[in-house]
């Protein structure tokens, strides 16, 4: 099948219909109303539900309705309206459902605008909700991830049985790209054994979150913890972009990513030998990863679109064996490849007062 | 063991003393006045409710006043 | 003695013993006295009554009610406080043969959950809810619910609930059956045999009306609470049947059942290979063209500006899709948050040999501005070397720079020629094209012909871009050698 010019948000839909999700309920929010309004149209068309609910509150338990009833489903919102959807993600979690949750991110905190941040990581990747659980985050940067990573994050929740985040930015999700939908292999849904879709086979199931004594919850929490480490050792997943020889590695993630891409190539145009990881699982976090590069480059350089969320974990992963330096933009304003360039040389310069070449031979 | 139908009663019931919580409701229902609480206590604590053994019509009254479930079972003359 | 025949007894739909309750397994978890068993079993009656045990889903709250899926043999599932209606929904629309029944207490469905209420029932879902109003918070031990009694006193009104203070109890029911799409609502009560009785029959006609299709229906159930109202279960009652059903009338609210049509039945799911039909998803591959020297090193990163429905989202987009159809590695950026104000439009595209790294462009090879404003506050990023087009007569003369190469062209006065001004952006392109041939004409051909709608438009768009090609041969014929260097080098990007 050849390449389709198409929207990140419209192919993520498009992916999640080929991944099986017969089921998606929103409210409208910008920048992710593009999300309800193609799964508006494809997902009936697919022999599937979409409902425009009447609050991000409903729009999630209605997810985990449908997702009770076994049917791959999925919302799509922005910061305002996946605080609001927070209670029902706990649940969710503490209910063991699978379910996909997009959150396409606009500036906060309040009403913020609408222009594209990063400052609901901690949302996403911390918690969000109340008690002892954790969503897996995906964070696409292409049309391509937009499509491939809802399908992956279908198979995760499934697999995990547990709320898998999408966590993409207004650029991801507005920028048209080539996206080839034939590495989506079309999912034919079975109901899971756990499911309760008023059958007399699933009629013994039970779906909740409710665990009265102390020694059951303490049991199920035990439960979730485990299968979040489980997660952690076999989910993680970046992409090293000229990381192989790098002195300087750059971390960012979703169209950060993509620009700091940009100012390796302009760093390298300088003799800097520059890397970039880019995390593609937030949570897990590549941090071993992160690790291990840590014994190479001499210096950790975080770029994010927000006032420092992401840093805080690559901090923890590096154990202060590296310096971590950190740039944002915030307020919906993108930082340019130039300007990083700029800053970066600056900081470097900055780190040594001889030269930059110096600092590095210290690696 | 059910208590046994007198010959004149068109109906009879049985009342699982350990399902009961003593509330008195069925008591209150009855129709016929034929139920009371007893004066032992059932293995939860409660004054269980009792069938005085004779006058029930059947009529069910007593069960659908009851909020257990299965506390009481109704039994009716065939006609 | 005549024979004996068990006429009542223990419900088929409620398990044996309760093995989830995990102690006391032979009794509910309800106080001496408390309406909700009285609730559940007149439930269970109606379940086995009309056999549908194996499809019902119930879905139970956050109150006293929690442990339904204790008592009840079918499908379980136990949600957020208030959002029942919510989940009920999804449950449904995922499985229309389900029967799903939820119960809520008044705190939950009342306060919490009015807004899921609400609006399940005026989206007239098909599902049946049980509310049960007595007129306290039970569980979390005796405060306010919108329900209380004026005067009454909860642990948080100890003063008696006021009606300028706390408002008036809420009428469900009556709110509820002045919509249009509930098909049954009424409001029975647990005082007396006889409340009890006719509570059974409107119980089994709510679940009846969701067996039958027919839509939205809800029972409120005034239950006695006598725990937390500080009565004997007896006292209880005769509150239920003296005092609540005076501010609660008990009737029959909305009943809809005779002249309701059923839902019709979901239309069935579409095989999966029919999914990329369904999907428009591209069904066969345009023959490429074969690698042309430009393109060895090429990364063109064109910026389009103008104002809104100057076609600016479009004319990228057509140069996006002919680059992808050409074997390029291309992107395609409009301009979004912020920048989308005072009706300026732009987007950024990169049509490159390599993956596209960033798709913003902020230092262009080409920028093409189609008003002065756009020219201005781009004409900076412009790399030296590199291409400006610009909408009008002549450059401006205080935005000229020497560095790279400007050609002004009053494109929509062209289109204009052609029949509309609407076709300037397709002039453009025929220009730029023209200027710097980076596609071959049959591959932007094919693309127009995919991307532009209607035949009509498609032959204006012809001569459009025809007509752009021949302007700007005229203007200049040896632009392409000038600009080439500056979409081709790599060390355009270098900042060194």
């Amino acid at each position: 099948m050849p390449k389709q010019l198409i929207k990140g948000n419209d192919a993520l839909v498009k992916g999640a219909v080929l991944a099986g999700c017969r089921a998606f309920y929103g409210y409208p929010i910008t920048p992710a109303n593009e999300i309800a309004e193609a799964a508006a149209y494809y997902i009936p068309l697919a022999g599937g539900t979409f409902l425009q609910a009447e609050s991000e509150v409903a729009a999630i338990n209605m997810v985990y309705g449908a997702a009770s009833a076994g049917i791959r489903a999925m919302t799509a919102s922005s910061g305002p309206g996946i605080s609001l959807m927070s209670e029902g993600i706990s649940y969710i979690a503490g209910a063991e459902l699978p379910c996909v949750v997009v959150n396409v991110m606009r500036g906060g905190p309040g009403l913020g605008n609408i222009a594209p941040e990063q400052s609901d990581y901690f949302q996403a990747v911390k918690g969000g909700g109340h008690g002892n659980y954790r969503c897996l985050v995906l964070a696409p940067a292409t049309a391509q991830e937009m499509c491939d990573l809802t399908r992956l994050a279908f198979d995760l929740a499934d697999k995990y049985r547990n709320p898998v985040f999408i966590l993409a930015d207004g650029y991801t999700g507005q920028m048209m790209e080539p996206v080839d939908f034939l590495t989506v292999d079309a999912h034919a849904q079975v109901t899971p054994e756990w499911a309760v879709d008023g059958t007399a086979e699933t009629r013994k199931n039970l779906i909740t979150s409710l665990y009265i004594h102390p020694d059951e919850l303490e049991a199920h929490v035990r439960k979730l913890e485990a299968k979040y480490k489980r997660a952690s050792e076999v989910e993680t997943r970046w992409e090293n972009y000229r990381t192989e020889d790098a002195d300087v590695v750059f971390l960012g993630y979703g169209v950060v990513a993509r620009i700091l891409k940009s100012v390796v190539e302009m760093l390298r145009g300088r003799g800097i030998r520059a890397g970039l990881l880019r995390p593609i699982t937030l949570f897990p976090f590549p941090s071993g990863e992160i690790r291990r590069l840590a014994k190479q480059a001499a210096l950790f350089y975080v770029v994010e679109m927000s006032t420092g969320q992401m840093v805080e974990d690559v901090r923890l992963a590096v154990e202060g064996a590296r310096p971590v330096e950190f740039y944002s933009r915030v307020g919906g304003n993108v930082p340019s490849a130039e300007e990083i360039f700029e800053k970066v040389l600056k900081t470097m310069e900055a780190r040594a007062a001889n030269s930059v070449e110096e600092v590095l031979s210290h690696a | 063991m059910p208590v046994t139908a007198m010959r004149e009663d068109r109906g009879f019931i049985e009342i699982n003393a350990q399902e009961c919580k003593g509330c008195g409701l069925c008591v209150e229902a009855c129709v016929q006045k034929v139920l009371h609480l007893s004066p032992h206590l059932n293995h939860y604590g409660y004054h269980p409710a009792e069938y005085d053994g004779r006058g029930c019509n059947g009529c069910g009254v007593c069960f659908y006043a009851c909020p257990e479930p299965g506390a009481i079972r109704v039994f009716k003359a065939v006609a | 003695m005549p024979e004996m025949k068990q006429t009542h007894g223990k419900a088929q739909c409620f398990y044996d013993t309760y093995e989830r309750k995990g102690e006391l397994t032979h009794q509910t978890h309800y106080c001496p006295g408390c309406g909700h068993g009285i609730s559940m079993k007149l439930l269970a009656e109606a379940i086995d009554e009309l056999g549908i045990r194996d499809r019902v889903i119930l879905v139970s709250p956050v109150g006293c009610s929690v442990f339904l899926y204790y008592y009840f043999d079918v499908g379980n599932v136990q949600v957020a406080h208030g959002r029942a209606p919510a989940v009920a929904t999804g449950l449904k629309r995922a499985r229309p043969d389900s029967i799903v029944i939820s119960y809520q207490g008044d705190g939950d469905l009342a306060a919490i959950g009015s807004s899921e209420i609400l609006h399940a029932a005026n989206r007239g879902e098909l599902i049946t809810c049980l509310f049960a109003n007595n007129a306290i918070y039970g569980m979390t031990g005796g405060q306010m619910a919108p329900t209380t009694l004026l005067g009454r006193k909860t642990t948080t009104t100890p003063f008696g609930r006021d009606k300028i203070k706390d408002g008036y109890p809420l009428h469900v029911s009556e709110v509820l059956s002045s919509l249009e799409a509930p098909v049954f609502v009424e409001r029975v009560a647990l005082g007396s045999t006889k409340q009890i009785l006719a509570a059974k029959r409107a119980i089994r006609k709510a679940v009846e009306t969701q067996v039958k299709g027919l839509g939205f229906s809800l029972v409120e159930i005034l239950s006695p609470c006598p725990t937390i109202w500080k009565q004997d279960p007896v006292e209880a009652q005769k509150f239920v049947r003296e005092t609540m059903a005076e501010v609660y009338p008990v009737s029959n609210k909305c009943d809809r059942t005779a002249t309701a049509e059923p839902h019709p039945a979901p239309a069935p799911a579409p095989d999966l290979d029919e999914l990329p039909r369904i999907l428009k998803l591209p069904a066969a591959a345009p023959a490429g063209t074969a690698p042309r020297a430009l393109r060895e090193d090429l990364d063109c990163r064109i910026k389009i500006a103008g104002f809104g429905g100057q076609g600016v989202l479009l004319l990228g987009q057509l140069l996006a899709e002919a680059g992808m159809d050409d074997g390029l590695e291309v992107s395609w950026l409009p301009s979004y948050g912020p920048e989308m104000r005072s009706g300026t439009s732009n987007c950024h595209v990169r049509l490159a040999s390599k993956p596209v790294d960033s798709p913003l462009v902020t230092k262009s090879s080409v920028l093409i501005a189609l008003n002065e404003p756009s020219l201005d506050k781009f004409l900076e990023e412009v790399e030296p070397g590199g291409l400006v087009l610009y909408n009008g007569d002549e450059i401006p003369e205080d935005a000229r720079r020497q560095d790279v190469t400007m050609r002004a062209l009053p494109f929509f006065e062209i289109a204009d020629e052609v029949g509309t001004a609407k076709a300037g952006n397709i002039v453009v392109l025929g220009a730029l094209l023209e200027a710097l041939p980076l596609l071959p004409a049959e591959i932007v051909d094919r693309a127009m012909a995919r991307v532009v709608k209607g035949e009509k438009w498609l032959e204006i768009d012809r001569k459009a871009m025809e007509r752009g090609r021949q302007a700007m041969n005229a203007v200049v014929s040896a632009v392409v050698s000038a600009v080439v260097s500056a979409v081709v080098s790599k060390e355009a990007h270098c900042h060194a």
